[in-house]
């Protein structure tokens, strides 16, 4: 099939991420990275569970203190709505509506930055009450675990964003719609590891 | 776009190097890169057994010494094996399924560069300062510790090449997953693409590990973080556990492929079909399988407890099962076959008596009470070089025969080769047999010499000398392949007359696309199957002349492998190391620190920009030219290969 033909919703493929070889091998590329994603946060989860309130002797912080659920939360909404949208915007994408692809994917970003700010926010409080990178082998281990999901998202946000420029005046068409295909499992995908950064970090954390 | 008509200057051939994105040159690339630290790990190596010849030797100093055993195994592992045979893996795998190039050329030349600068990066260590000096496990407690740069080194270095490394394993599944030919079902692949595939799942899910574990190493030295210090509450075994979890996978990605190998060149040279293919591919899957519950048995020693113990060690005991089915698959495909013993040949019948003594001494060692008495001896430095000598290096040397036909048209000399196995077969046993009794008379590995009269002298200098007959092993082989590029070109398909796959169906030297049509595959060992019903052309075709797709060459995995590169400088100038606080590492000032991190990353983020804003659809090459080149390509083998 010819990518940059124009296609109408009528002729517009059922799959069309998947309706071209390439498009084929980016779907099957990109569930399989995320399978090796995984292992990268499992690892780090494993070392953080291993050094929780681990510190030097008579360390004052603990998770039980530092963490509280309503930021938390409020971050946690943020980045579940967004994968929400970013359906929203894989529905259009189906109807071949480009106009509404754009639009959800930039909503889409817009609640990511939302949870990134937050995520600062959190993180420069932590450093302002002493809490730093290097205090302790407890906030080493915080720090790298929530760090590396902050970068994914960063890396998400950098890429959706890409994708919403380069392709927000021509259409959808088989070339790209592959791209957004992949970078929207990408988001969901995020957005599973931060239920378990929720999880784990937070409530396990606050609950003792 | 013809790839023969086109006469190209020094220059041109350079270039077309650096941004090729075909796997038939990418493979070239590994084949060269590997060689070059496979020869320098050899030497490393040389170096090592010349220092234990004798007993009280000062040939070499005990930093040195330190210093040569670390980058002997980092490199051979890392930068030697695993290239090689991923240089197999590019040649032939795509070949095997009937693809015409693999899923993500791209990403395979970028995998290919990541390696290649992460490898250089390490071996600069060398020149600026010294080597990383605590073992390949590199081991939190001693490197922590290691003074200078070494140890930066190895982080920063392995984890440019890791990723390199992750990037074509993910390449490779996807290729195999979707790039098959029509009727290239899972249960018709060649056994060396099943085990390629599997080695890359285990590439996919051992790396990671590796990857997370680098980095807690890099920031904890480098940025002055606290996972390893237990003064901070950190814990050391993390490390080893996280090492271990890629480690002890990282064996079977290096042995599986070599298996494959092995199970097609057996089948040519008995000129009989596989024995159990079924049982084969189970096997595979298997020992992949296994191989990432057993990691803890490296860490028998530790002190994790007798449960845990006894559960890894049951655990490492039952690989020993699919392992032995593929040799006694092997044994019986050979078991009333009408055998020729060529050089490939030769070194699949070397490598199963040579890797079942180093299975049988890997069995002893999973019993948790016996490894108490061998962890850290000799015995084990025997075992595992009878591992990955005996299946890993015959395995290469082997396939390098066999399908040198095949990658460069040319075939190497099967009297000098039959000579070079003879030196190195004999050599690897000197070397290394002895070295169990070294082992159980109590030598511990990694010393960087020992005292006379302990009853170890002998056996240390017969094993110098098999090390130095393996050297020489290596140095013929070599000159065969410097020999072979005066031969004339075989400009012919099947050179073994008993070729069963479909790489075999293919005449040399290949055109770009590989496949003027794509193949119908019709069962397992489809060129088999051909040449029994009498087809002279090769294959049948599953489609007609037509334009073929094609991607396009490009230099951005070049230059992202270097920005990479530039970013490790920067990291590994920190001066908010430990070493740098220490004044025991030289650093620079925190900008041009930032500044090369930055604009390191930054030219790396850059070509990933321009990579996924500049649209690139590849190419097609027309009917027309397709014919033109196959009739250039059929004028240029009836010449006899002169232009």
């Amino acid at each position: 099939m010819d990518v940059n033909q124009k296609f109408t919703p009528q002729n517009w493929p059922q799959h069309a991420e998947t309706a071209t070889m390439e498009g084929k091998n980016k779907f099957v590329g990109i569930w399989i990275f995320l399978a090796s994603d995984t292992v990268l946060f499992a690892s780090v989860f494993a070392t953080y569970l291993a050094l929780k309130d681990q510190g030097p002797a008579g360390m004052e912080f603990s998770a039980q203190g530092l963490f509280e659920l309503p930021l938390a939360f409020m971050m946690t909404m943020l980045l579940l709505t967004s994968s929400l949208t970013s359906v929203y915007a894989m529905y259009h994408m189906k109807n071949h509506n480009a106009k509404g692809v754009i639009t959800w994917m930039a909503i889409t970003v817009l609640l990511g930055l939302g949870f990134l700010a937050l995520e600062i926010y959190e993180f420069q409080h932590y450093v302002h009450i002493g809490f730093g990178y290097t205090q302790s082998a407890f906030s080493s281990a915080f720090f790298t675990l929530v760090g590396t999901h902050g970068l994914h998202v960063i890396i998400g946000l950098v890429w959706i964003t890409g994708l919403i420029l380069r392709n927000a005046k021509r259409g959808l068409t088989l070339y790209n719609a592959p791209k957004f295909f992949a970078a929207s499992i990408y988001w969901h995908f995020i957005d599973v590891v931060w239920v378990f950064i929720f999880t784990v970090v937070y409530l396990m954390g606050v609950l003792g | 776009m013809s790839s023969v008509a086109k006469k190209k200057g020094f220059g041109g051939h350079i270039w077309d190097y650096l941004t090729t994105v075909d796997h038939k040159k990418i493979a070239i690339l590994y084949l060269a890169a590997g060689t070059l630290f496979f020869a320098i790990a050899g030497f490393e190596a040389l170096l090592i057994r010349v220092q234990l010849m004798i007993p009280n030797n000062d040939f070499i100093s005990a930093g040195l010494f330190n210093e040569l055993l670390t980058m002997h195994g980092t490199t051979m592992l890392f930068l030697a094996a695993t290239p090689l045979l991923f240089a197999f893996m590019n040649a032939i795998v795509p070949l095997q399924i009937g693809a015409r190039d693999v899923a993500f050329p791209f990403l395979n030349a970028l995998g290919f560069w990541l390696f290649f600068f992460g490898a250089v990066f390490l071996h600069l260590s060398f020149f600026l300062g010294g080597a990383p000096d605590a073992g390949w496990t590199s081991y939190a407690s001693l490197s922590l510790y290691s003074p200078g740069h070494g140890i930066d080194f190895y982080v920063l270095g392995l984890q440019i090449s890791g990723a390199g490394t992750l990037i074509s394993g993910i390449n490779f599944i996807v290729t195999i997953i979707t790039m098959r030919a029509p009727g290239m079902t899972f249960m018709r692949m060649p056994l060396f693409t099943w085990t390629s595939l599997v080695s890359s799942t285990l590439i996919l899910f051992a790396f990671p590990p590796l990857t997370a574990g680098l980095f807690l190493m890099l920031v904890d030295r480098m940025f002055g973080a606290n996972f390893f210090d237990h003064t901070m509450g950190g814990n050391t075994i993390i490390w080893e556990h996280l090492f271990w979890i890629f480690g002890h996978p990282e064996v079977y990605i290096l042995v599986l492929p070599a298996f494959g190998l092995f199970s097609e060149i057996i089948p040519v040279f008995a000129r009989k079909r596989l024995f159990g293919y079924s049982s084969m591919v189970f096997a595979t899957i298997l020992i992949g399988f296994l191989g990432f519950m057993v990691w803890a048995h490296h860490m028998f020693t530790v002190g994790l407890g007798a449960t845990a113990n006894a559960i890894f060690a049951v655990a490492t005991m039952a690989i020993a099962v699919p392992t032995g089915m593929k040799v006694f698959n092997w044994i019986l495909t050979i078991w009333g076959g009408s055998i020729k013993v060529t050089v490939p040949m030769l070194y699949a019948l070397g490598f199963i008596p040579s890797f079942v003594a180093g299975g049988v001494t890997g069995v002893m060692q999973a019993a948790a009470p016996l490894d108490y008495q061998l962890h850290d001896s000799y015995f084990i430095v025997a075992h595992f070089h009878y591992v990955i000598v005996g299946g890993i290096v015959t395995a290469l040397f082997g396939s390098a025969h066999f399908y040198w036909p095949i990658m460069f048209n040319r075939a190497l000399n099967e009297k000098l080769g039959v000579l070079t196995f003879w030196i190195f077969f004999i050599g690897f046993h000197l070397t290394f047999f002895l070295q169990h009794f070294l082992g159980l008379m109590g030598m511990p590995r990694r010393v960087f010499t020992y005292m006379a009269d302990q009853g170890w002298d002998t056996f240390n200098f017969i094993s110098s000398i098999g090390a130095l007959m393996m050297g020489l092993g290596v140095i013929l082989l070599v000159i065969n392949v410097l020999i072979s590029i005066k031969t004339p070109p075989l400009n012919r398909r099947d050179y073994w007359g008993d070729g069963r796959s479909l790489e075999w169906a293919l005449e040399t030297p290949l055109p770009f696309y590989n496949f003027k049509q794509l193949p119908l595959v019709r069962g397992y060992d489809p060129y088999w199957i051909e040449k029994e019903e009498g087809n002279k052309e090769g294959m049948v075709y599953a489609e007609p002349m037509g334009d073929i797709h094609m991607p396009n060459n490009s230099i951005l995995p070049f230059i992202m492998s270097i920005g990479t590169f530039i970013a490790a400088f920067g990291a590994l100038y920190s001066p908010w190391g430990d070493q740098a606080k220490a004044g025991t590492a030289e650093s620079v000032s925190p900008g041009l620190s930032l500044a090369l991190l930055i604009g390191g990353l930054g030219l790396t983020v850059l070509c990933m920009i321009t990579r996924s804003v500049k649209d690139d659809y590849g190419y097609h090459v027309h009917k027309e030219e397709v014919e033109q080149v196959e009739k250039e390509l059929a004028e240029f083998r009836a010449k006899g290969g002169k232009r």
